[in-house]
């Protein structure tokens, strides 16, 4: 096995300036709100480190987490983070195939057992093995062999962080997140469906910088982007606080750019950076292009009601449940409104005239 | 359990079982009260008694003598910010709206977001007030029994819970808001069961005591 380049002879390999390498320090010190002090030795640390070895499997996924990853504008950074990386197994972005692949996924493992990174996208099927495999081998088998050597696991996409869209009701594969399955290693969740490109990569950056996780939240998010709330950032929430909403996604208040709440923003409930960083290289989000947010980075939200349904209409199910206790209702209360009436009428057979007389007696 | 499963929760299962026990609650004691009957009106029927009724309803918003405000005025007042308040803040800020509208098909404007706040600073202000002087007092302490502090804690909730939810202080907002939902599902559980049905009695009290009461040429 070769020795891995360093971080900065690969970046030189490839042709890009001390300058173009400067920027990316300093754009991924401030994303992970690291002091701009600290910006020389996090470049030193880069430039000496070599390639974190990176391996990632994906289960039940559409791609749409790589494809969010890749579909960014060169030379940015993300395409700066692979070459901070070495990726040495992925479905979708190797040249190997079959059996050479997983051989090259084995080869890693040994080479850099105990210190490779494990990146996963997509969820892991319970219910039967056969759901989803890789080259004969189930996604929990193949999962729990590569998580056993990795130093640390990044689980991208709500599918992976959470268990997702194949996890929503009724959950036919037994769909699970990788936290589920995986108890005694440091783990991220970076969900979105997908997640920001810049969130991906700035986690995987600060692992290979630091060498430790970003600080998380409860839900093991990275703090520094999903520790604020869409409609504390939105745009659209002073029309919120006045009480302006759109009713329909063309009528005059819609075209005005008024809140989106109940049209079913789930903007109050979803913590992610859309409404800071945006999407497609910062032009837009969601809520700017009209239409509310769906929650996708928070757990279950293909569950969480309609997604054009407004955050406080309560799920399906109200109108059986008031049917069937105005049933019960109307049957106790008759049953109830009876007995009392016999009650009343033995009381009054048992009542005592009292004269004048009878009360002078004691 | 994380906070999105607990959200979905109190919106899914807990709501239903909530409003089919406020559904049940009020049916059962509405039809109770029905079985009981009116009492033998002994005396000649001097009108219809609708007059009477409607007057009762409107004349009890005020208290009954000059004397009686004097005495009492701060509970009066407290009285009406939080009655008030709770009316205004469930009824008129916009996602309530929006929930009433799912149920019941109607709706109405709201009022601004920062109105709402300061409605409900108010209301949360009396209540605490209202609290202090019923321990104040020794008569009024000790005239106050479980349900009356049960009644309190279970209208104050509510609005607190809102209050914080709204301002995401303290946790996060999803979490704030499942126990914000939380909140009102259990006064909707107890309610028709102890005297917070007043909510929904006080008006057909006021009317048939008014009405009865100018059927028999009682001057209302
Ligand atoms: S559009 Fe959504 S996130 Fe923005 S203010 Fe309205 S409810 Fe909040
Ligand atoms: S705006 Fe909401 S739904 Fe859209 S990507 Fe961001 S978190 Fe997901």
């Amino acid at each position: 096995m070769t020795k891995q380049p360093t971080i900065g002879e690969s970046l030189r390999s490839q042709g890009i300036s001390r300058r173009e390498f400067m920027k990316f320090c300093t754009t991924a010190a401030s994303l992970m709100a690291i002091s701009p002090a600290l910006i020389p030795q996090l470049a030193k640390a880069l430039e000496n480190t070599p390639r974190q070895s990176v391996i990632w499997l994906s289960f039940q996924e559409c791609t749409g987490c790589t494809e969010s990853l890749t579909r960014s504008h060169a030379p940015n950074l993300e395409s700066l983070i692979f070459n901070t990386i070495s990726l040495d197994y992925h479905h979708t972005l190797q040249a190997a195939s079959g059996e050479a692949a997983e051989l090259a996924r084995a080869e890693a493992m040994k080479a850099n057992n105990g210190k490779y990174l494990l990146v996963v996208d997509g969820s892991i099927p319970l219910a039967n093995p056969g759901y989803s495999t890789i080259a004969g081998m189930s996604n929990k088998d193949i999962l729990l062999e590569v998580a056993q050597g990795a130093k640390a696991v990044i689980a991208v996409g709500t599918c992976a962080a959470f268990g997702g869209l194949p996890k929503a009701a009724p959950n036919p594969t037994g769909a699970v997140a990788v936290q589920d399955l995986i108890t005694d290693k440091p783990i991220v969740n970076v969900p979105g469906c997908p997640p920001i490109p810049i969130v991906i990569s700035s986690v995987i950056a600060h692992y290979v910088t630091f060498g430790v996780l970003p600080q998380l939240d409860g839900l093991k998010r990275p703090l520094s982007f999903f520790g604020q709330n869409i409609h504390d950032r939105c745009y659209r929430r002073p029309f919120y606080e006045r009480g302006w909403f759109a009713e329909s996604f063309d009528d005059e208040g819609a075209k005005q750019g008024w809140c989106l709440y109940k049209l079913g923003c789930k903007g109050p409930v979803t913590y992610n950076a859309c409404a800071i960083f945006k999407w497609n290289d910062a032009v837009s989000f969601p809520i700017e292009a009209g239409h509310g947010c769906l929650g996708c980075s928070e757990p279950d939200f293909w569950d969480a009601g309609g997604f054009y349904q407004a955050l406080s209409v309560p799920l399906t199910g109200t109108a059986t449940a008031v049917s069937y206790a105005m049933v019960g209702g109307a049957a106790l209360g008759v049953v109830g409104g009876l007995l009392n009436r016999q009650k009343k009428s033995e009381a009054k057979q048992h009542h005592e005239v009292v004269s004048i007389a009878d009360l002078k007696r004691t | 359990m994380n906070y999105t499963e607990f959200l979905l929760w109190v919106r899914g299962p807990a709501f239903h079982f909530a409003t089919a026990i406020l559904v049940l609650g009020l049916t059962l004691r509405f039809l109770e009260m029905l079985f009981l009957g009116s009492p033998r009106q002994y005396a000649a029927v001097r009108s219809n008694g609708i007059a009477g009724g409607i007057r009762t309803v409107i004349s009890r918003f005020a208290p009954p003598e000059p004397g009686v405000f004097q005495r009492s005025w701060f509970i009066i007042v407290a009285g009406y910010l939080f009655h008030l308040g709770f009316f205004i803040s469930f009824f008129l800020f916009a996602p309530h709206i929006i929930l009433l509208k799912s149920l019941l098909g109607v709706s109405w404007p709201g009022l601004p977001a920062p109105v709402i706040n300061i409605i409900t600073i108010i209301s949360l202000f009396a209540m605490i007030t209202l609290l202090i002087n019923r321990w104040y007092y020794p008569v009024l302490r000790f005239l106050s029994d479980f349900e009356d502090y049960l009644s309190w804690t279970l209208a104050f909730l509510p609005l607190f819970t809102g209050y914080l939810a709204f301002h995401h202080i303290w946790l996060p907002y999803p979490l704030m808001l499942a126990l914000h939902i939380l909140s009102v599902e259990i006064l909707m559980i107890v309610l028709p069961f102890t005297k917070l049905i007043h909510t929904f009695t006080f008006i057909i009290a006021r009317w048939t005591n008014g009405a009865r009461a100018a059927q028999k040429g009682v001057q209302v």
